[in-house]
């Protein structure tokens, strides 16, 4: 799973070697498989609110060994900083400075997760400056922390309680190993809406879920992900794919549909399909995509287009005829993938950046729509990923793009399939038109 | 149920017994869909796939489509013309490296070409008479890894140098091998009681019924020209599956005409000197592909949320006497096709699809010029006069093996599918279900054909 040099540096000689001449020591990441227990050792949680209480004794329900004081000299597994009530800047030192002790205490693959409020829904400017706050110091936090572990924030809006279901699931979700590599982002829960799974181990248990673009790398493992989840899977590709979506399709016990989701008719026919064979329909995941790069002075009508239509196009017109369909009211999921290229650019990629972005922009504009039928839309950004596409990049420049990230490493088509199978979950039914990156924290972009 | 097959009939459970088998009723056997590999010219993308590797590929797409993984299919039965004798159970064996249940029964069957659509007959009587609920029938053949025997002689030395004991025994055994014995025999198209091939058998018949080269070209094209517009339409969206790199039949030209078709060179009939007219144009090349079709009871369809596309309705096998040349080698069916008509109370005007199996353009043509002669269907068919003729424009409308390509036992499945689909599409005309026609030709002076029905 690790590339070559991580393996390198995480043992014997090449670690010596490595340390001496400071060269980059990417962590072995911790991931999540079925029956891994949460986090890595106790939990700290700093903060001296109602939230904090409170989200202290959910963690206990849970049988987590939750501290509410740092034990000298204990390897902690995570240390979540409740910070739901700041009114200035000042308020930030002492919980902070607090955490600060206990950063060499973090044990490998530890976590770090803030719990604020959102800066935008204040009219006091301390206030506001305090919430901000938060966002420059848990991103520079990341940045500093070692050995695998990561710094994330839930942001909670005004009146929505620390305990809500998706602030709890986006807490386990940060806490556990399916949020690897996401390192230095936040996370939104607009509303208290959404359930908690009866079953951690099979959130999506009783969901039927179509992933396009299913016959290899992100999408073969977005199809694995959903399928340990517990859904019923119809995994979509283009004709010309399909004798690898066929293999992932019997490996998942899921049906094969080969459509062009291109073409006029593609979401009917994905509703049709899984109706007909399924029952129902609950989610469906954009994950079909196209790169054609050239720098824009060379670009021609065909690189354009094509990657405009299949990248955002065809998903425009997929989610037109799911929203205008009597079955996909039930709460519905759509989780589309867009990229770190569509929010801070990537040289020769202007078509691909621009139908990435117009990801963002379309699940922003959409979330309202979706909201009406208590349903969600979200997109994540995939920074570099380990997949055949990117292991066709020269060696040089896939090194520069693998190691510049907190992490130090590329991240596995799994991180996202683990962050898109949390996002499609009834329990994250509070994240509505947010934009998750998976990217390890890159250097470059917001 | 779930399709998965997680419940419902599981591994070990039994159908809830209904009556005796004397009492009961006959019930419909339908068609849920198929899946087939992209047909490839022998010697291309599949030179290194064995049958058994293209039949579980063709299966798993299926399996795939139609999510019947670990299902317990009641019975598999496929087969291949050109097989291995390594291959004694090769539909089971590829039953065995797909995602099916291991539970699943399966058996070879070989009956030249008509081998595939023999295949769902057969199957489907099972389903009609309450044996079986679910089947998949199909076919595969490569030309490209065909099996090469040794020579009678060297095989016969083997044999006995088996049978002996010591080493005298041995060295004299051995020593009646020959130079000669050591030349392999490798398969041919050609008919073992007249010694000649399949084409110059067929190059014959297209003379005795006076088929136009123009005719036969023309065949050629549309066949052509409608296999690649299907293609465009994505007609085999749903009926197939790439495989090996290959994403469409191989042997197809889309950018074929009529007049690049008439400039090939007569390769059968050479004896007929200029009168010659089949050529590689309007001749199936030697293809490798595989081909599978879902069956099903209806309740077995409806319990695992299936399509339904068409039912089996009826089926009909003949054989002329070739070797004293009674009639062409592949005339079968000009004689199958009667009788099956006349038991089922239907004339060729009861039919919107015609699908007639192109070994050569000639094959069809002959068989079409017998229907519409007034002397065969008299002294032959025992009619009052010529049996009938058909609306072209009904005939192969979504393109056949000689632009796809001819694998063999693997045809059957890929018309039996493809015409399924079609009727489906079509539903009903003027107040009857749309129904259509397939008749394949087999080598041995064989024919078998069948009747399909949309639901």
């Amino acid at each position: 799973m690790t590339d070559k040099y991580t393996t390198l540096v995480n043992q014997g000689v090449g670690k010596n070697i490595a340390k001496r001449l400071g060269l980059p020591q990417p962590a072995v990441l911790r991931r999540f498989k079925p029956g891994q227990p949460l986090v890595t050792g106790p939990v700290l949680v700093q903060g001296n609110t109602a939230g904090a209480d409170e989200l202290a004794a959910k963690l206990l329900s849970w049988d987590l060994d939750v501290r509410r004081h740092a034990v000298p000299r204990e390897k902690l597994g995570a240390i979540i900083l409740v910070l739901d009530e700041l009114t200035r800047p000042e308020d930030l030192e002492k919980p902070v400075l607090s955490a600060a002790a206990s950063l060499r205490d973090l044990g490998p693959s530890a976590r770090v997760i803030s719990i604020s409020r959102p800066a935008a829904e204040t009219a006091s400017p301390a206030q506001s400056a305090a919430r901000q706050g938060v966002d420059g110091f848990l991103r520079s936090l990341a940045k500093e922390l070692r050995a695998g572990a990561t710094a994330n924030g839930i942001v909670l809006a005004e009146g929505v309680q620390s305990t809500s279901p998706s602030a709890l699931a986006a807490l386990r979700f940060f806490l556990s190993g399916r949020s690897a590599f996401v390192d230095g982002q936040f996370l939104t829960v607009a509303t208290e809406q959404g359930h908690l799974p009866p079953d951690f181990e099979k959130p999506l248990a009783g969901k039927v879920a179509v992933v396009t673009g299913a016959a290899r790398g992100i999408g073969a493992a977005i199809a694995r992900t959903l399928h340990r989840d517990g859904a019923t899977l119809v995994l979509v590709d283009i004709p010309a794919s399909g004798d690898h979506l066929a293999a992932v399709a019997n490996e998942v016990r899921g049906t094969a549909l080969q459509l062009d989701i291109s073409s006029a008719d593609a979401g009917q026919r994905i509703i049709d399909h899984a109706v007909q064979r399924h029952g129902r329909l609950d989610i469906v995941i954009h994950n079909a995509g196209i790169t054609r790069d050239k720098l824009l002075a060379n670009m021609d009508h065909g690189r354009w287009t094509s990657v405009l239509n299949i990248n955002i196009a065809a998903q425009l017109r997929i989610n037109e005829a799911l929203l205008a369909s009597e079955h996909f009211r039930n709460s519905p999921r759509i989780v589309s993938v867009a990229s770190t290229s569509g929010i801070a650019g990537n040289r020769g990629q202007t078509n691909y950046a621009a139908s990435k972005g117009g990801v963002m922009g379309m699940v922003r504009a959409s979330a309202p729509l979706l909201a009406a039928n208590g349903g969600t839309i979200n997109a994540v950004a995939p920074g570099f990923i380990e997949t055949d596409m990117t292991a066709r990049i020269p060696f040089a420049v896939r090194e520069v793009g693998r190691r510049l990230n907190s992490l130090q490493q590329g991240g596995q088509p799994s991180d996202v399939a683990e962050a898109i199978a949390f996002l499609a979950s009834d329990a994250a039914g509070g994240i509505n038109g947010d934009v998750l990156r998976i990217c390890g924290q890159n250097l470059v972009g917001a | 149920m779930s399709i998965n097959g997680q419940s419902g009939t599981g591994p070990h459970e039994f159908a809830s017994p209904t009556t005796s088998g004397a009492a009961r009723p006959v019930r419909r056997a339908v068609i849920v869909g198929g899946n087939r590999i992209p047909f490839a010219r022998s010697g291309g993308a599949y030179t290194k796939s064995s049958n058994q590797d293209m039949l579980t590929a063709a299966l798993d797409g299926l399996i795939a489509r139609f999510g019947l993984q670990d299902e317990r299919i009641g019975e598999v039965a496929a087969g291949a013309v050109l097989k291995h004798s390594r291959d004694f159970n090769l539909t089971r064996e590829a039953v065995l490296g797909s995602a099916l249940s291991a539970e699943t029964p399966a058996y070879d069957l070989q009956q030249a070409c008509a081998t595939g659509l023999e295949t769902v007959l057969g199957l489907a009587n099972k389903i009609k008479l309450g044996q079986i609920d679910s089947a998949i029938a199909g076919g595969v053949d490569s030309a490209s890894d065909a099996p090469i025997a040794v020579s009678e002689g060297l095989r016969e030395i083997l044999l006995d140098l088996n049978r002996v004991k010591t080493l005298p025994q041995r060295l004299q055994v051995l020593s009646r091998l020959r130079p000669r014995d050591l030349a392999p025999d490798a398969p041919s198209t050609g008919e073992p009681r007249t010694g000649l091939s399949m084409g110059e058998h067929q190059a014959l018949t297209t003379a005795q019924w006076n088929i136009s080269r123009e005719a036969q070209d023309e065949l050629a094209f549309n066949s052509h020209r409608n296999l690649s517009a299907a293609y465009d339409a994505g007609f085999f969206d749903d009926l197939l599956t790439p495989y090996r790199g290959l994403a469409k039949d191989s042997n197809l030209r889309a950018d074929t005409t009529l007049e690049k078709l008439a400039t090939l060179k007569p390769v059968f009939g050479k004896s007929l000197g200029a009168e010659a007219t089949m050529t590689a144009g309007n001749s199936t090349p030697l293809t490798d592909g595989a081909s599978t079709v879902l069956l099903a009871s209806e309740d077995w369809a409806d319990a695992h949320d299936l399509p339904k596309l068409a039912t089996v309705v009826d089926g009909e096998a003949a054989a002329v006497d070739f070797v004293h040349g009674k009639d062409g080698l592949l005339m079968a069916p000009a004689f199958a096709v009667p009788r099956l008509l006349a038991r089922n109370g239907l004339t060729l005007d009861d039919f919107d699809f015609f699908e007639i199996h192109e070994a050569f353009a000639g094959t069809v043509l002959s068989t079409l010029a017998a229907w519409e002669d007034d002397e065969f269907g008299r002294t032959r068919l025992g009619l009052e006069g010529a049996f009938g003729s058909i609306d072209r424009t009904k005939l192969n409308v979504n393109g056949s093996s000689l632009a796809a390509g001819h694998p063999f036992a693997a045809t059957g499945g890929r018309i039996v599918a493809s015409l399924a689909k079609m009727l489906q599409a079509k539903g009903t005309v003027e107040g009857r279900p749309a129904r259509g026609l397939v008749s394949i030709c087999a080598a041995g002076g064989q024919g078998v054909v069948a009747i399909l029905e949309a639901l």
